[in-house]
C-alpha cells in the first residue's frame, strides 16, 4: 500500500514536471513570436494530428523504426555473443575491446560519412545504430558476466551443475542488471544515431528525410513535431523492449529445472 | 590401495611466499568421518578445497578423487540469493527430485517459514540450514561440512547433528569445525593441523 502510493506520488510529480516543462515551453514561444525559430506545443499538437492523415507518414515511421530496430536488434545478438567469447578467452577479449573503443570513439557524423562509402542509404540507419549500440552492449554483458560471484560458481562445479542451470542461476542473475541498463542506454543512442543518419544519407520515405525536407523549406512546426513523433517512438520502444526483457528474465527464471 | 580411499602424499599448498599446508600425508577411507581442527588461518578450508578439487597442490598428489562425486556445505552458506530456498536445493537435484522431497527435508531440520521468500530474506541460522540440506540431498561419496552449525542456537544444533548422523551413514564426512562437541557429536576422527 505503501508503496502504490509513493508511485501515484512519483506519477504526479513527473507529471507535473512534464505539465511545467509544455508552459515554459508556450511561454518561450509567446515571447519569442516567430513561426520560423520556434513553433508552440499547440501547433506541434495540430501538425502531428494533420500528419497522421498522410500515407507518407506512416510509411516513414515504419520504415524508419524496422531499420533501427533492426540494428539494435542485430547489435544486442552480436554484444552478447561477442561478451561472451571475450569471456572464455583472453586474446578475444583483447581483440574486441580494442575495437569497441575505436568504434565508441568515432563521432557518428565520420561514421555516416564512412559508412556511405560502403553501403546504400537506405541500409545506413541499420548499420549505424548496430554500431552505435554494438560496444555499449559488449562492455555491458562482459561486465555483467565477470561479476558472477566467484563463490557461486565453485558451488556449481562441486555439485556438477548443468551449463544451463549455471546460466539460469548464476549468470542471469548477475548479468540482467547490466543487460537491462546497456538495452535502456542502447535504444536512445540507436535512434539518435539511426535518425543522425538518415538525415545525412536521406533514404526515401525516412523519418531522416522528413525531417530534412522541413529543415530546408523552413517548416519549423513539421520540424518540431517530427523530433516529438521520434521522442514518442523511442520512449514506447525503450518501454517495449525492457518490458519484453523482464518478462523474458521471469519466464527464465521461474520456470523451474526443466532441463 | 583400495578403490574408495582417498590419499593425500605429501600435500603442500604455498600461497606465494605463505606456506599454508606442509607434506601432509593422509589416507581416507570410504565411509570415515574425519574431524578436521586447528586455530584459524591454519589451512582447514584450504585442505577442503585440494579435496574437493577446487585447489590444486602446490607439490604432493591427492590420489583417488576420480569418478567420486562430492557435496559440501562451504564456510559462507553460497546460497543464489535471488531464489528460494526450495530451488536452492533442486538446482543441484536431478529433475526427478521434487518439491514435497525437499520440504520433507526442510521439516527434519526444522525450517519453516521459508516458502516464497528469496533466500536472502531469511535469517543466517535458516540459510545454514538450508546450505546443509542441499548438501545432504545431493547423492555423493563424500560430504565436506565446513563450520556447518555455524550460526544455529543449541537446540537447532542438536536437531541438525541428529539429521546429519541419520542422512550420512555410509558417506565420507570431512568436517571442519572449531568446536570439540561437534567432532563428538559426529563420532569423528580427529585430524588436528598444526
Amino acid at each position: 500500500m505503501k508503496h502504490l502510493k509513493k508511485d501515484v506520488h512519483k506519477r504526479y510529480v513527473s507529471l507535473l514536471a512534464i505539465a511545467l516543462w509544455l508552459i515554459l515551453w508556450q511561454v518561450a514561444s509567446i515571447v519569442i513570436n516567430s513561426n520560423i525559430l520556434i513553433a508552440s506545443p499547440i501547433q506541434v499538437v495540430t501538425t502531428i494530428a494533420k500528419l497522421i492523415f498522410e500515407k507518407s507518414f506512416w510509411f516513414s515511421i515504419s520504415s524508419s523504426f524496422l531499420k533501427i530496430s533492426l540494428g539494435f536488434i542485430l547489435a544486442v545478438v552480436t554484444g552478447v555473443l561477442l561478451s561472451l567469447g571475450a569471456y572464455h578467452n583472453v586474446f578475444l577479449k583483447e581483440f574486441f575491446t580494442v575495437a569497441m573503443r575505436v568504434i565508441k570513439s568515432i563521432p557518428v557524423a565520420s561514421f555516416v560519412i564512412l559508412a556511405l562509402l560502403w553501403v546504400r542509404a537506405r541500409n545506413l540507419s541499420i548499420l549505424i545504430s548496430f554500431l552505435m549500440v554494438l560496444p555499449i552492449i559488449y562492455t555491458n554483458v562482459l561486465k555483467g558476466v565477470e561479476s558472477a560471484d566467484q563463490e557461486l560458481l565453485e558451488m556449481a562445479e562441486v555439485f556438477h551443475m548443468s551449463g544451463f542451470r549455471k546460466l539460469k542461476f548464476i549468470y542471469l542473475p548477475a548479468v540482467m542488471p547490466y543487460f537491462v541498463s546497456a538495452c535502456s542506454v542502447g535504444l536512445g543512442f540507436c535512434w539518435k544515431s539511426g535518425i543522425a543518419a538518415e538525415v545525412i544519407g536521406l533514404p526515401k520515405n525516412s523519418i531522416g528525410e522528413q525531417l530534412y525536407e522541413a529543415k530546408l523549406y523552413l517548416m519549423t512546426k513539421e520540424m518540431f513535431a517530427w523530433t516529438v513523433v521520434i521522442i514518442g517512438i523511442s520512449v514506447v520502444f525503450e518501454k517495449l523492449i525492457l518490458l519484453l526483457i523482464k518478462k523474458l528474465n521471469h519466464a527464465l527464471t521461474k520456470e523451474l529445472l526443466e532441463k | 590401495m583400495s578403490r574408495n580411499e582417498i590419499i593425500f602424499e605429501n600435500v603442500s599448498v604455498n600461497f606465494g611466499e605463505k606456506q599454508v599446508l606442509k607434506d601432509l600425508n593422509l589416507t581416507i577411507k570410504q565411509g570415515e568421518v574425519i574431524g578436521i581442527m586447528g586455530a584459524s588461518g591454519i589451512g582447514k578450508t584450504t585442505f577442503a578445497k585440494v579435496l574437493l578439487g577446487l585447489l590444486k597442490p602446490s607439490t604432493g598428489k591427492v590420489v583417488g578423487l576420480e569418478n567420486k562425486k562430492f557435496s559440501a556445505v562451504f564456510q559462507e552458506d553460497r546460497l543464489c540469493e535471488g531464489f528460494d530456498a526450495i530451488t536452492n536445493v533442486k538446482m543441484v537435484l536431478p529433475t526427478d527430485i521434487g518439491t514435497e522431497q525437499v520440504e520433507k527435508e526442510f521439516s527434519k531440520v526444522h525450517l519453516t517459514d521459508y516458502k516464497g521468500k528469496s533466500v536472502s530474506k531469511l535469517s543466517g541460522g535458516m540459510k545454514r540450514r538450508v546450505a546443509i540440506v542441499r548438501a545432504v540431498m545431493r547423492k555423493s561419496d563424500v560430504i565436506i561440512l565446513d563450520e556447518p552449525l555455524k550460526g544455529l542456537d543449541e537446540i537447532l544444533k542438536e536437531q541438525v547433528i541428529s539429521y546429519l548422523k541419520e542422512s550420512l551413514s555410509g558417506r565420507t564426512v570431512i568436517l571442519v569445525t572449531h568446536d570439540k562437541s561437534d567432532l563428538e557429536a559426529l563420532h569423528a576422527k580427529l585430524l588436528f593441523l598444526s
